[in-house]
């Protein structure tokens, strides 16, 4: 098991918004999380990979054997989590390079490996850049300074393939995307996938499942998973709306 | 979280905080016009350079410390400085044999080679530099190599005893002993310092480099740059300065003075980082700096970069006249403070020609308890047509005790002038370094990246060697600043 979620708890300003998740991924696997504004959707992608602004008071999170609550942002990061942001940062004078290469090495580091040979790290960008067609202009520029907001996204993807994560969580990546933008940033999601890593795909519309296949999808609300099933469970969301889900754990 | 964290705060280390232990030739404290005779004397000076440290000594009898800065600091008592002091054995060295080996080490530990291997070898380093320890210049190197183009590249001292014809002509031309509290003092007790002249028609091959090294307790370091470019000259000039950690404050009042003839260039570089004090602003060096240049004639341009991260308490303003017509004149400063350091910095761009630009890019980081301010006078005299100015003033906030300010000042004597000041403050967002280490970059390196990032167009500036560094010091001086 790489990921494995148990009764979690979390909170902000003493305002409890996780009311108990359980969830398990194994490695190769896509799981998508769905449900309504409010219901806890961002708070989960930002418990896992460590803002501090959120209180975990009960419950476990083990990836890949390690108590995840317990690392830091940044080890969490160097152990493979990977956040696409919803809302990409931009950090001016700081070029996509520099910063991905400061990135790379500082996970090498706490690897104990030495930082990335020039050359290799120039053959990685290249091929990565292809990945998600993201301009090579792109990648001298400051990160995300401004970058529309399709291009924000690729980025995000492009980052993760720089990366190259063992669990990656996009939060709402389609959001903003136009539908050309939608198809490159979900082609370089499938093309990254293999039978080592594992992705999480938070959405709340079905579209971006049309690109990439969940193998589970999960409706959260209020707080819980209150419904696991296959990815015909997205498109029956699509059709009937949340408010089928509603009916059917009589809230 | 960013308040716990500057709560237990840690002064980053300043690794330049050793002391050498060499013999100094010391004058006994306190300022009177015995030390004043005392100092010309050591230095072997004419009637005339004793007649201007004398005159300039009774001037500044006449001044009171200035207080209209930002800063608040306990006044340096004038008489409890010690006015000359000078690494033994002052005799003249002829060879690196004769250099005292405490103070080759003292070289070797700031990272500067005064051994000219690389020469000899073959390879020619791209740098020449003069090294001025308390309050004289120990070695300058390339001399010879420079002299082959008609530069000057020297100790004051020398260029007193060598040039004086241009020593005459030049000093106080641009910054009088009537400029200002400070300047008087510095033209009365003086020391040491460089002296540059590129002749005619000589692009400078190399960078020339000063390096200023306070390491005498109870000393004060008073010297002056003279830099002079004539016709269709340019040099780039770098200029360094550490001292060690001491408990008390010690006062340097340096004053440098630039002029550019027609279609001359002079591109002056400074990285400050002397002693700032410790994390309770203990000790620390008062860096009371007049730096200005003229573009005396047209075409010409004189282009001040600075990065600023040393020093208890900073006043200092690079400045340019741009007498000449078409003549430029350009201030790319970074100024970090952090813990209790005080910094008034920024620039004065007088205007006094046709056609005349003039580029202001201030960048302020202020963290812990201190206090940053950006002071700069943009002014346009009347006949100054179309007269150019851009001001950029960025602020940048680590942390909820520390201050950051602005005071700009614009004088426009004259309709056709074109001036535009932009000013923005900002603080470093928890969500940028949140974003850093979700990517796997600590705090420490995601601060270092970003604070960079904000200062990009001015280290830009920086010769190659001096960014590096420059990069270096901005990331040590905000070690543990932020959460």
């Amino acid at each position: 098991m790489m990921l494995s979620i148990k009764n979690l708890h979390a909170s902000i300003g003493g305002k409890e918004i996780l009311k108990g998740i359980n969830l398990e991924i194994k490695a190769g696997e896509v799981h998508a999380i769905m449900g309504p504004n409010g219901s806890g959707k961002s708070t989960l992608s930002s418990v896992l990979a460590g803002r501090e602004d959120y209180e975990v008071t009960e419950g476990s999170v083990i990836f890949n054997g390690k108590n995840l609550l317990e690392l830091s942002p940044e080890d969490r990061a160097r152990e493979g989590l990977f956040l696409a942001f919803q809302y990409p940062i931009e950090i001016p004078g700081v070029s996509n390079v520099n910063f991905l290469k400061t990135a790379i090495n500082e996970i090498r580091a706490y690897k104990g490996l030495e930082p990335m040979e020039a050359k290799d790290f120039l053959a990685r960008l290249k091929e990565k850049q292809k990945l998600v067609e993201l301009d090579g202009k792109l990648a001298n520029r400051s990160v995300n300074e401004g970058f529309s907001g399709g291009e924000k996204k690729r980025n995000e993807i492009f980052q993760m393939a720089m990366l190259d994560p063992c669990l990656s969580i996009l939060d709402e990546t389609d959001s903003g995307l136009d539908i050309d933008a939608l198809r490159i940033v979900a082609g370089g999601v499938n093309k990254l996938k293999s039978k080592d890593n594992a992705t999480i795909v938070i959405t709340h519309y079905q579209r971006l499942l049309d690109y990439i296949v969940p193998d589970v999808v999960h409706v959260l609300f209020n707080g819980k998973i209150v419904k696991t099933g296959s990815k015909e469970l997205a498109l029956e969301l699509e059709e009937k709306g949340y408010d089928f889900i509603k009916e059917e754990i009589g809230a | 979280m960013a308040n716990e964290i500057l709560a237990e705060q840690i002064s980053s280390e300043y690794k330049y905080g050793f002391v050498t232990d060499i013999e100094a030739d010391n004058a006994p404290k306190g300022l009177n016009e015995d030390i004043i005779r005392f100092i010309s004397k050591k230095k072997n000076e004419p009637q005339w350079m004793l007649e201007y440290r004398l005159k300039a000594f009774k001037y500044w009898l006449t001044l009171e410390e200035p207080n209209w800065a930002h800063v608040s600091y306990i006044k340096p008592n004038f008489q409890d400085i010690i006015y000359y002091s000078a690494p033994k054995p002052k005799v003249q060295l002829n060879s690196l044999d004769e250099v005292d080996p405490e103070l080759l080490k003292t070289f070797e530990k700031l990272g500067i080679s005064i051994e000219e291997q690389k020469r000899l070898s073959g390879v020619e380093s791209r740098i020449a530099v003069d090294i001025v320890m308390d309050s004289v210049s120990v070695k300058t190197t390339f001399k010879e190599t420079l002299s082959e183009k008609g530069i000057i590249f020297c100790s004051f001292g020398e260029a007193v005893q060598e040039h004086p014809e241009l020593v005459k002509k030049y000093m106080g031309s641009v910054v009088p002993y009537t400029d200002n509290f400070y300047a008087a003092l510095n033209s009365a007790v003086f020391t040491d310092g460089s002296f540059c002249y590129i002749p005619k028609g000589v692009r400078c091959p190399m960078e020339l480099s000063t390096y200023f090294r306070i390491n005498a307790s109870g000393t004060g370091q008073f010297e002056r740059t003279l830099i002079v470019a004539d016709e269709d000259a340019y040099v780039s000039y770098l200029e360094g300065c550490t001292a060690p950690m001491r408990d008390e404050n010690q006062l340097h009042a340096a004053v440098v003075e630039i002029v550019t003839h027609k279609n001359a260039e002079v591109k002056y570089s400074t990285v400050q980082n002397w002693y700032p004090g410790d994390k309770n602003g203990k000790g620390g060096i008062f860096n009371f700096v007049t730096k200005r240049g003229v573009c005396l004639e047209d075409n010409s341009k004189i282009s001040w970069t600075q990065v600023e991260t040393g020093s208890a308490v900073t006043w200092k303003y690079p400045s340019v006249i741009l007498k000449g017509d078409n003549s430029i004149g350009e201030f790319y400063s970074v100024a970090l403070t952090n813990n209790h350091q005080q910094a008034d910095t920024g620039t004065k761009m007088i205007h006094l020609g046709k056609n005349t630009r003039s580029t202001i890019i201030s960048k302020g980081i202020s963290a812990g308890f201190s206090n940053n301010s950006y002071r700069g006078l943009v002014r346009i005299a009347k006949g100054a047509s179309n007269a150019r100015n851009f001001s950029q003033c960025d602020s940048l906030l680590m942390g909820d005790k520390c201050g950051a300010h602005t005071f700009p000042y614009i004088e426009i004597k004259d309709k056709s002038a074109i001036v535009e000041h932009e000013a923005t403050t900002s603080k470093i967002g928890e969500d940028q370094l949140f974003y850093c280490k979700q990517r796997g970059i600590d705090n420490e390196k995601a601060i270092g990246l970003i604070v960079n990032g904000y200062c990009k167009e001015v280290l830009n500036k920086l010769p190659m060697e001096f960014a590096v560094e420059a990069q270096k010091l901005l990331s040590v001086s905000l070690e543990g600043s932020v959460g």
